[in-house]
């Protein structure tokens, strides 16, 4: 191996002059893809749902403006400004108009909206009134779902107000073949169907329509192609004109064509990248294994000695850097929720092949190095490790890690694989696994996973056990016996899952319905036209058409559950320290503490609002009133001294987190509420259901609407984050709190699990410290856990941060499955990421 | 007596990648013959148990261990150890004041295959520094001045039994490293540092560790109601630091900075 790729290859001067200007000004929201599409809608309305969406996918890409933006070698804009966004109103459009006058100034991820877009946006949302899938999705519903919903139980918001995305479609295909190629094998299939076919009319219907979306991205193409050819024309500095020249080139061969080249393969790779993105607001579309499909042109040139290493790179850094150019604005509690204007690109390299060989090559090396080089959230990096993962490579991503950039995360092959067949796949596919979005791993190019299916928070449930389901003086879950007349632990333990697997349900029902609103109003032709078996099957992947299908919704808060079921198992009934009475009522009165004073403010704001809504308008002096009654807490001074004595005692008791067997078995069980009942569940497009444990960044705003729990963690305050242990209760190392986690089923939560573990910069210093975190992360993945991923920053680095944001523009930081811009993020957010242990060496 | 000798300890630490190679696991022990100003264990140094506030809270410091529960924790880090070629480290508080307990600990992590260093002024009877050699993989010790008196004055013992000790370890072909506490005002100076590390070749030993002073310690003596009397003393600088590496280098010694 060349010594280079160790020691890594320089960073072009170009990396850093696209750098900048991608960062020059704010993000902002644009209005042509909004207003192409309904423009195409409107002329399209006697047609099938598949061709309208093909034909106002094509008009899109003919009409939309199209820019190269300086110095860029690998070319193709959603938008005019860099890092902006399109709107995607037939998903939804109302929370937009909303927050039309905030959206610039909120903290987390903010747009600048124009007031022409406003109107342009105003004018092409009023055609979609009743007609988005978040509409469809709402009356397909069942209402105690909708409930569940309003009283966040858990949250479908995703898919709810978004495109599905979560895939990653075959782009080794269209490197190969091009958009000829599969518009090919549309047409043939085409002429293999029959008119006497059951499903003729509507497989014919879609065949047509992958044609017209194939031939919709070649033309897309050659717009840039002229556009270059154009630019070369007007440009007086020579290299720069060559390389339009070279650019037109490219965009005229791909991705209509096969690539010729490693540049063209790039070129080719970005366009369907960045297409596939127009076409939904889905994110999540993951790169997958980049380093396996990219390989075989980047080898051909460098034997062929027409490609350099240093060439190779800058094509690479390349891509990174437009990977961070595409944007999404999200409604304002999805932004928390996603928080870092993130969209989950997740690009893998390393591990296994399909036969069982390692894979890691040249090209796994140089993604590492394009994330040092360019240091910015996209793409999500991800390695895979196994036995024989090269040593070498584990080392250079650890440095990677130690730059504090929050990448890459870290996957087990030996637990994903063996996952994976469990649910299905075939032992070679389950080899070639990649990662979506945060942590979710599937097989590329075959599957859709509908991978984030909703949050479920697991301590909601353990709320309705102590109010015998009455939520906010509505009867929202089934009513189990009084939590007063419970004999044994047991009951207690058995009138959890009943509420927890009531919501679950519901949530498969919630799922269920905007499932079957994507299949009707949203079908996504182009990009199931890269997604085996759409083609064969005569049907979108929204139908059902990929080979693998999964639903896979999120538990998160599992050591918050398993601290608290321990704490009354210990307390209540094994050592009969406290009554379940004086656990009710420690919870409604939040252990006699005052509320948190931002929480406060917030619930103040909320009734504010609700007695405006009657009419009246609160004064000053009611707002105090409301104010107080909510933040002060009403405890005599005697049950406040009693509370505090509860939360010593239950600070007293062993934490999940802390390398303690008994605790960590009973986390394992407790994991298992959520995770068997999931798999039982089966969703509209002929697959199953999968459970994932882990939160994105909503533990902290879901967090914020659950009410005190067992284990002493206060009300609205954040829930542990992914399988983590809960926050600042790990005190005996990093060992020991990955010892814990490992002890969880990571098997059965094959939709991911998610270890985040926050280091300072001193436990990775020098070529030993690089050694110790290699082989943390190998002990760790020897019991079995699936997925690690760190935070390499100082306390101080971040405290400094939230005072002084300007100076930290570019400091990123991993939140939760994916690394984001640390200023961007909400303020209590920030403080939760400071909050969580930090796991120094000693 | 093996598993069942007692001791005392005052922490468990998991984790530590600078004492020793690998990801180790540390042993505290409690107890030390010396009283080095600069200490940033002063909560190690009495024997006895003692109460230490930190963070507004008073804790107990010290807890007395049989082997077999040590060692129970320390397993709990055998993959880890296996991965990264680490163990188990004693240190202290000084593990030779603590024989029988230490030896014995030593001894049963070897027979299970546990990679074994220890940190040690090595001030104690040579009878008594014997005892450990057998059974340890590593010797991290602290080598603070040659000067006896300057030695006396900032740890209150003189340096003559260590020297000595030091000087038959290294006989022994013991892996042996000499760490030095560089203390501003003690033994900053590129002359102690280099009397040092001559007398570091002198004896053979290849591999020596300049950790520079820090003050994480600070809050411990206030805890314990004892005055800190290196108030005023600050970190060395990185360019300090490596002037006395490049000292110690010149030696032809493997030197380092830190652990």
């Amino acid at each position: 191996m060349d010594e280079r790729l160790l020691t890594g290859i320089k960073k072009s001067e170009r990396i850093q002059k696209l750098i900048d200007y991608l960062f020059e000004d704010k993000p902002q929201v644009e209005a042509d893809r909004a207003r192409l599409l309904t423009e195409s809608y409107k002329a399209t309305e006697k047609e099938p749902t598949v061709t309208r969406r093909a034909k106002a996918f094509a008009h899109i890409l003919r009409n939309i403006p199209i820019v190269i933006r300086p110095n860029e070698l690998i070319v193709g804009a959603s938008t005019k400004k860099p890092r902006s966004c399109q709107t995607f109103p037939e998903f939804s459009f109302q929370w937009l108009e909303d927050e039309f006058e905030t959206i610039a100034t909120r903290s987390a991820d903010p747009f600048y909206i124009s007031d022409e877009t406003k109107k342009a946006l105003k004018e092409a949302n009023s055609y979609w009134a009743g007609k988005t899938t978040s509409e469809l999705a709402t009356e397909f519903m069942a209402p105690e779902a909708r409930l569940a919903i309003e009283h966040n139980f858990f949250t479908p918001g995703n898919y709810f107000y978004n495109g599905i995305g979560h895939v990653t479609v075959n782009y080794g295909k269209v490197l190969a073949v091009g958009f000829k190629g599969i518009r090919a094998e549309a047409e043939t299939a085409l002429k293999k169907a029959k008119v006497t076919d059951s499903d003729f009319v509507t497989r014919s219907h879609f065949l047509n329509a992958v044609i017209l979306c194939c031939d919709a991205a070649i033309e897309y193409a050659q717009r840039y192609s002229e556009l270059a050819k154009d630019m070369a024309a007007a440009e007086y500095d020579a290299t720069r004109k060559a390389e339009l020249l070279k650019i037109a080139e490219n965009c005229k061969n791909v991705p209509a064509n096969g690539a010729s080249s490693f540049y063209e393969a790039c070129q080719s790779f970005w366009f369907v990248q960045m297409l596939i993105q127009i076409e939904s607001s889905g994110h999540s579309i993951s790169p997958g294994r980049f380093d396996q499909y990219m390989y075989p042109y980047y080898k051909k040139d460098v034997d062929a000695g027409k490609l350099s290493l240093e060439q190779a790179q800058e094509y690479i850094d390349c891509v990174w850097v437009k990977l961070n150019d595409l944007n999404k604005a999200r409604d304002a509690a999805s932004a928390e929720g996603f928080a870092g204007y993130s969209l989950f690109q997740n690009l893998i390299c390393g591990g296994q092949d399909e036969h069982g060989v390692d894979a890691t090559n040249d090209l796994s090396y140089m993604c590492i190095e394009a994330s040092m080089h360019t240091m910015l959230p996209q793409p999500s990096l991800s390695v895979r490790v196994w036995s024989c993962s090269p040593h070498d490579f584990l080392i250079k991503a650890g440095e990677l890690t130690r730059t504090g950039i929050g990448l890459p995360a870290y996957y087990n092959d030996e637990v994903i694989i063996p996952a994976l067949i469990s649910r299905g796949l075939t032992l070679a596919d389950a080899r070639d696994y990649n990662i979506i979005g945060c942590v979710e791993p599937q097989k590329s190019g075959k599957t859709d996973g509908w991978h984030d299916a909703a949050f479920f928070n697991m301590c909601r449930p353990l709320e309705m056990v102590f109010s015998r389901g009455v939520d906010k003086g509505v009867q929202v879950g089934p009513q189990t016996p009084a939590v007063q007349t419970m004999k044994s632990f047991n009951e207690f333990f058995e009138a959890y899952k009943i509420q927890s697997d009531y919501f679950a349900g519901l949530m498969v029902n919630a799922d269920n319905a905007i499932d079957v609103a994507h299949m009707q109003r949203c079908p996504l032709p182009f990009m199931s036209s890269m997604l085996e078996d759409c083609i064969g099957r005569g049907k979108t992947a929204q139908e059902g058409g990929a080979v693998y299908n999964f639903t896979g919704p999120q538990g998160f808060g599992v050591a918050n559950m398993a601290d608290a079921l321990w704490a009354i198992k210990k307390l209540v009934f094994d050592e009969k320290r406290y009554t379940m009475n004086d656990f009710a009522s420690a919870l409604a009165n939040n252990f006699g503490k005052d509320m948190d004073s931002a929480m406060a403010q917030k619930l103040t704001a909320q009734v504010a609002i609700e007695i405006a809504k009657q009419g009246k308008t609160p004064d000053n002096n009611d707002i105090v009133a409301i104010y107080n009654k909510i933040a002060k807490n009403k405890c005599s001074e005697d049950e406040k001294a009693f509370y505090a004595k509860m939360l010593e005692d239950i600070e007293g008791l062993d934490k999940f987190g802390n390398d303690r067997k008994e605790i960590d078995a009973f986390a394992r069980e407790v994991a298992y509420v959520y995770t068997r009942e999931i798999e039982k569940y089966k969703n509209p497009r002929g697959g199953a259901y999968q459970a994932g444990l882990y939160p994105v960044s909503a533990n902290v705003p879901l967090g914020a609407q659950t009410g005190a729990t067992p284990d002493g963690r206060l009300a609205f305050t954040p829930v542990a984050d992914g399988v983590s242990p809960a926050a600042g209760r790990d005190v005996n190392g990093p060992t020991a709190a990955a010892n814990s986690v490992s002890r969880l089923d990571h098997y059965i939560a094959s939709n991911g699990t998610l270890y985040n573990m926050k280091f300072h910069p001193s436990a990775l210093k020098g070529r030993a410290g690089l050694e110790s975190f290699v082989s943390l992360i190998r002990g760790y993945f020897d019991q079995k856990g699936s997925h690690m991923q760190f935070n390499v920053v100082s306390r101080e680095t971040l405290l400094d941060a939230q005072k002084n944001p300007e100076k930290y523009k570019s400091l990123v930081v991993r939140v939760a499955g994916y690394s984001a811009l640390f200023t961007t993020l909400s303020r209590s957010l920030q403080d939760d990421i400071i909050n969580r242990t930090e796991q120094g060496g000693f | 007596m093996g598993l069942d000798t007692k001791g005392r300890i005052f922490d468990i630490q998991r984790f530590s990648v600078h004492d020793g190679p690998g990801i180790r696991t540390i042993v505290f022990l409690k107890g030390c013959v010396l009283r080095c100003k600069w200490c940033c264990n002063p909560e190690s140094q009495e024997y006895a148990i003692q109460q230490m506030v930190q963070g507004g809270k008073t804790k107990t410091v010290g807890r007395d261990v049989l082997v077999r529960e040590v060692i129970e924790e320390v397993e709990k880090d055998r993959i880890y150890f296996r991965r990264s070629g680490g163990g188990m480290t004693l240190s202290g508080g000084e593990s030779m004041c603590q024989a029988d307990f230490a030896v014995a600990l030593l001894e049963e992590a070897h027979n299970r295959g546990i990679n074994t260093a220890i940190e040690t002024t090595a001030c104690a009877k040579w009878e008594v520094v014997e005892r450990f050699l057998p059974h340890l993989d590593t010797i991290l010790m602290d080598i603070k001045h040659m000067d006896s008196a300057k030695h006396k004055a900032f740890t209150t013992r003189p340096n003559e039994l260590m020297i000595e000790n030091a000087r038959k370890i290294a006989a022994t072909g013991a892996n042996l490293v000499i760490r030095v506490p560089v203390i501003p005002t003690f033994n900053d100076t590129k002359e102690e540092i280099g009397a040092i590390a001559d007398f570091a070749k002198s004896i053979n030993v290849k591999k020596i560790h300049l950790l520079p002073y820090h003050r994480y310690g600070i809050d411990k003596y206030a805890g314990l109601g004892r005055e800190y009397e290196l108030g005023n003393l600050v970190t060395p600088s990185d360019e300090k630091m490596n002037e006395l590496l490049a000292c110690a280098l010149s030696r032809g010694l493997d030197a380092q900075i830190g652990g």
